[in-house]
């Protein structure tokens, strides 16, 4: 396979997920500011939206002033944001076209028929009502993306490359949606939450889809924030959580190392990362600084992403 | 005449170079008048290039390297036994047709100025005569001068300025040759550089094809033809298409460029 | 323009043969069925991401090319005169090529003029020596012909560069038999879709002397942003090989490499779908960033193979066409069996006089252009638009040549009042290599428009399948 086509397949799921994980961040932004007299008012939860997904300083760029329909353009509109929904399509759509003969039928279609569906998109008509609606379809669309994907694909090179891509943009936004919050997450005296506190616990569990699955999990039911930086970090039956994309991430390295017969100093990145995550504990974890670590969680993975592409001869 | 050659060519970079490919026309090739005694060349991963005689008989070697660090000293050296003939060269092989040497490049387009060049010297049937006027003109005309032209002049600008160097001469005698109807090609080489000579060790000069008497090079920056103080190397359509070194490269961000030509009179 | 030949109704309104069936399928489809057909058809070319760049047109960049279901029919005896006209012809222009590029016996023996041959840009001196694999250059050729009687044909240029256009043959194929299965199987229909296989075969046969065991072939595309890039990419898929940007190969001490995600592989030969210019910085243009530094140098050496060879332009330059018969009859010593147009070559006195005089009568043809741009049509244009041409022809008479406006042959089509003829050309594909082939039919392009004589799509032609009826 050429080095260009890995390179393309891993971006093409790269950006897929991203802009599943836009949409995510924006319906939890848009019901915040539906909340009447939210305490901090509704502007700084745009401002975390964008921060969460790492475009605060490129909208500061471009903008002076944040208000909804801003950042809503910014964020799913605007081809200068290179994570912004349509951006993030496009890119995906465009790296998929470089590779379309790597790609199943059912694959193709389903990338190619969003991206075309999703030029028709006019910015003037994503008035507020229709937000949740549209944000929805794009959701459907990425899954639809990845069933063609797990339904069709050869286990060879091809999948494992797109596994990458998927699993890695997926750990680097759940550790940065932690880490723009992660002061809120911290033990304190009691473990009764202000108001304030508990809406923004279950904000950061529906940005990850996991404010159900949660209390399905923790039969207790009651948001505790140790435990849920513990479900997003550590628990490998939460789909977003770190360790779980890091164990799917070493699967698909496993995956080329036997298929091509060679391993390389990318497989032993992701299995240090790994093994810190499989073996770690919250109360550790604590005492050493949360946002520390997720610090040094976003770093590793950066390098990791570096490491791959070097391995593997991307362009 | 025996001659030593030592042409060095060091490029120095800011960063290491990921990948480069250089194509080298600097292995002068044996004719009649003109004998290797030896030659070689010296440069990162010589050993391997790629070695071929492309069709206007040049050799040519092209070579690739990855992942090294400056400064990169391509180097070629080595002794040849020249001649006298007047110019003339014979025994060469180059499987090209004459009619290749009419083609006007951008280079090579005469302008009216050249033209007129071409009506004074060249009307006459008997032409070798008229091409040592147009050499002598040339010469005349265009003052020799580093620094007023680039690689990419061409024989109009350079015509109209007044001034050039090696290449600008021989483009413009091209130019008026080919302008008659009469096949000339650009040459590359050496040259042992005496008091006053108006030109640096590697030098260029032109060849027209002169009928019943051959190919015949002309020198216009010296007003002579060669003789057993020139070493020729190579012959293309223009400068552009014998570039000693042309090269491609990944990576090395700001490239540095020094080249040193020594030319000898060796020890028989 | 009062004696369009119909390929369907023939001259005295009675159906040609050899649209019998056609003609009585027509009849048993309601206009329902037709619609249905298009929007299915259509469908299946948009969901397949068939689709073609159009230059300077923003804002549908990607655009579906026309398809229309009622197809084009040959004869098994017409089509056996026409493809061994097209086989004597690629013949004749690969020998032609050779000669240029070597002895140039042809411009010594005066047939052709020697300055329009060394002066032409399309012309490369650098090819010169060089013996391909085979001695082979233009391995894909595809021969534009119209016809305009019964038994008249006439070629209207040759594309010896990078002819495209043969996944629409293709696909309009699959999209027939997809549509009406049972027409196949009333019928005998060559084949086409074997092409795939064949060009792998033609390319794999012209691989380096030196290359030992199975050749690698790789397609070199510019990139997604290539108006045929939907080619480029469906043609590497049908031959199971690599699709390649500039980048993906490099040269590595004297061989050519493609950067893999394992060790780097060899590569023998290189369909190439980029123009010579931008094929190496090291010998064409510098600033090229799609080509791909010293591959020319190891196809001078014999280390790789370039399909086609760079410099084939000039067998298909504009003002060699009207020498095209003479080199036939140079190189093969026989008539030529196909027709060029009679044309006017505007740079000789006489010629620009009479096409001067004769304007709204003519098809001015600007000698480099391409893709129908830059070329005037005379019975179609305006008084302002035929002197506007003028003055453009009297300052570069040159760059021009005139031929006849050609009643091109008309075939019914579908349009939106009902089936009416309409005008038709056909690009046949033929593959040298190991042997000549000649693919059976070829793409036929449509003028939509009524009237219209200009098929090209991007000025708003459709194609249709093309059948060779086997006997």
């Amino acid at each position: 396979m050429l080095g260009r086509t890995a390179s393309s397949l891993y971006w093409m799921s790269r950006y897929m997920e991203r802009a599943e994980n836009m949409a995510r961040l924006l319906e939890v932004g848009y019901r915040i500011s539906l909340m009447p007299g939210a305490v901090e008012g509704h502007r700084d939860e745009w401002r975390s939206t964008l921060q969460s997904s790492a475009c605060d300083l490129a909208y500061a760029e471009k903008h002076d002033d944040i208000t909804a329909a801003k950042v809503i353009q910014f964020l799913i509109f605007d081809e200068d944001n290179p994570s912004s929904i349509r951006a993030s399509i496009k890119t995906a759509r465009n790296n998929g076209r470089a590779v379309r003969t790597a790609l199943t039928r059912d694959v193709w279609e389903s990338i190619n028929s969003t991206w075309n569906e999703l030029a028709q998109v006019k910015p003037s008509s994503m008035t507020a009502d229709r937000l949740p609606v549209f944000l929805d379809w794009i959701k459907q669309r990425v899954m639809s993306f990845r069933g063609a994907l797990l339904g069709t694909m050869l286990r060879n090179d091809t999948y494992y490359f797109s596994q990458l891509g998927n699993f890695m943009e997926r750990a680097d936004n759940t550790a940065r949606i932690l880490d723009v919050k992660y002061f809120i997450l911290l033990p304190k005296a009691t473990d009764v939450g202000s108001d304030l506190d508990m809406q923004q616990w279950a904000q950061i569990l529906r940005s990850v889809s996991a404010h159900r699955s949660y209390r399905w999990f923790y039969r207790d039911s009651k948001y505790r924030p140790w435990m849920i930086a513990e479900f997003l970090i550590l628990k490998e039956e939460m789909p977003r959580s770190l360790v779980f994309t890091y164990y799917w991430t070493n699967m698909a390295l496993d995956g080329l190392g036997q298929l091509y017969g060679k391993r390389y100093d990318c497989h032993d990145l992701a299995q240090q990362t790994y093994q810190r995550l499989k073996s770690g504990n919250m109360e550790q974890i604590f005492q050493s600084g949360l946002h520390e670590f997720l610090q040094d969680f976003i770093t590793a993975n950066a390098a990791l992403s570096q490491s791959i592409a070097t391995n593997y001869n991307f362009p | 005449m025996r001659l030593f050659i030592r042409h060095e060519t060091q490029y120095d970079y800011d960063m290491p170079i990921a990948y480069s490919a250089q194509r080298l026309y600097l292995w002068p090739v044996d004719f009649a008048t003109q004998k290797t005694v030896s030659w070689a060349i010296e440069a990162p991963g010589i050993e391997k290039a790629l070695n071929y005689f492309d069709g206007f008989g040049n050799r040519v070697h092209m070579l690739t390297f990855q992942a090294i660090r400056g400064p990169v000293s391509i180097v070629a050296e080595g002794i040849v036994d020249c001649t006298d003939a007047a110019g003339v060269v014979r025994g060469l092989h180059s499987p090209a047709p004459d009619a290749i040497f009419l083609r006007l490049t951008k280079s090579t387009t005469p302008n009216a100025a050249i033209r007129a060049l071409t009506d004074k010297h060249l009307s006459a049937k008997d032409i070798l005569p008229g091409l040592h006027g147009l050499m002598n003109d040339i010469h005349i005309k265009v003052a020799y001068e580093l620094g007023a032209t680039h690689a990419h002049t061409t024989a109009a600008e350079a015509f109209a300025d007044g001034r050039g160097v090696c290449q600008d001469h021989a483009h413009i005698f091209i130019a008026a040759a080919r302008a008659a109807g009469i096949p000339a090609r650009y040459v590359t080489g050496y040259l042992v550089t005496g008091m006053g000579a108006s030109s640096t060790a590697a030098h260029a000069w032109a060849e027209a094809l002169v009928p019943d008497l051959g190919w015949v090079g002309f020198d216009p920056a010296n007003n002579t033809c060669p003789t057993d103080n020139y070493v020729r190397v190579a012959a293309g359509i223009d400068a552009a298409g014998v570039t000693p070194i042309r090269g491609s490269r990944r990576g090395g961000a700001m490239e540095r460029m020094r080249v040193e030509v020594r030319v000898e009179i060796a020890q028989q | 323009m009062s004696t369009v030949f119909n390929e369907m109704q023939g001259k005295g309104g009675a159906v040609r043969e050899p649209y019998a069936l056609i003609e009585q399928w027509l009849k048993t489809l309601s206009p329902k069925d037709v619609e249905r057909a298009l929007k299915e058809a259509e469908a299946i070319f948009r969901r397949q991401g068939i689709t073609f760049a159009v230059y300077g047109d923003n804002q549908a960049s990607e655009r579906l090319i026309p398809f229309d279901i009622i197809p084009r029919i040959f004869a098994a005896a017409e089509w056996r005169r026409l493809s061994a006209g097209i086989e004597q012809r690629v013949r004749a222009l690969n020998a032609f090529i050779h000669d240029l590029y070597h002895r140039q016996e042809i411009l010594r023996a005066g047939r052709v003029p020697q300055d329009i041959i060394i002066q032409n840009e399309a012309f490369v001196p650098e090819m010169v020596g060089v013996m391909p694999s085979r001695g082979i250059y233009a391995h894909i050729i595809g021969i534009d012909i119209v016809r305009v009687a019964e038994n008249e044909f006439y070629v209207l240029e040759d594309n010896c560069r990078t002819p495209s256009g043969v996944s629409y043959m293709l696909e309009d194929r699959e999209a027939m038999m997809y549509l009406f299965p049972e027409l196949f199987s009333q019928q005998r229909i060559a084949p086409v879709e074997n092409y795939p296989a064949m060009l792998r075969q033609t390319l794999e046969s012209v691989a380096p002397a030196a290359c030992k065991g199975e050749p690698t072939v790789v397609i070199l595309t510019p990139g997604i942003h290539n108006s045929a890039f939907f080619e480029h990419a469906f043609l590497a898929d049908e031959m199971g090989v690599e699709l390649c940007e500039g980048n993906d190969l490099f040269v590595s001490d004297g061989y050519l490499y493609m950067r893999t995600t394992q060790e780097p592989k060899r590569v023998d030969v290189v369909y190439r779908r980029i123009d010579d210019a931008y094929l190496d910085p090291l010998t064409f243009r510098p600033d090229s960033a799609i080509g791909v530094p010293g591959i020319f140098d190891l196809y001078r050496a014999g280390r790789v193979t370039l399909v086609n060879a760079p410099g084939t332009g000039i067998a298909d330059d504009k003002s060699i066409y009207t020498y095209i018969p003479d080199v036939i009859e140079f190189y093969t010593g026989e008539k030529p069996l196909l027709k060029n147009v009679p044309t006017w070559r505007c740079g000789e006195k006489q010629d620009l006089a009479y096409v001067l005089d004769h304007l709204p009568e003519l098809v001015v043809k600007e000698v480099h252009g391409s893709g129908g741009y830059g070329m005037l049509v005379g019975p179609t244009s305006s008084r302002r638009e035929i002197e506007e041409f003028r003055h453009r022809l009297k300052a570069r008479p040159k760059n021009y040549i005139a031929q006849p406006t050609l009643a091109l042959s008309a075939v019914p089509t579908f349009t939106k009042s009902g089936v009416a003829p309409r005008h038709v050309d056909l690009r046949p594909f033929v593959l040298s290599g190991d042997r000549v082939r000649v693919t059976p039919g070829g793409l036929t392009r449509v003028a939509l428009k009524k009237n219209s004589l200009v098929v090209n799509s991007s000025q708003g032609g459709g194609t249709k399948d093309t059948w060779v009826l086997e006997d």
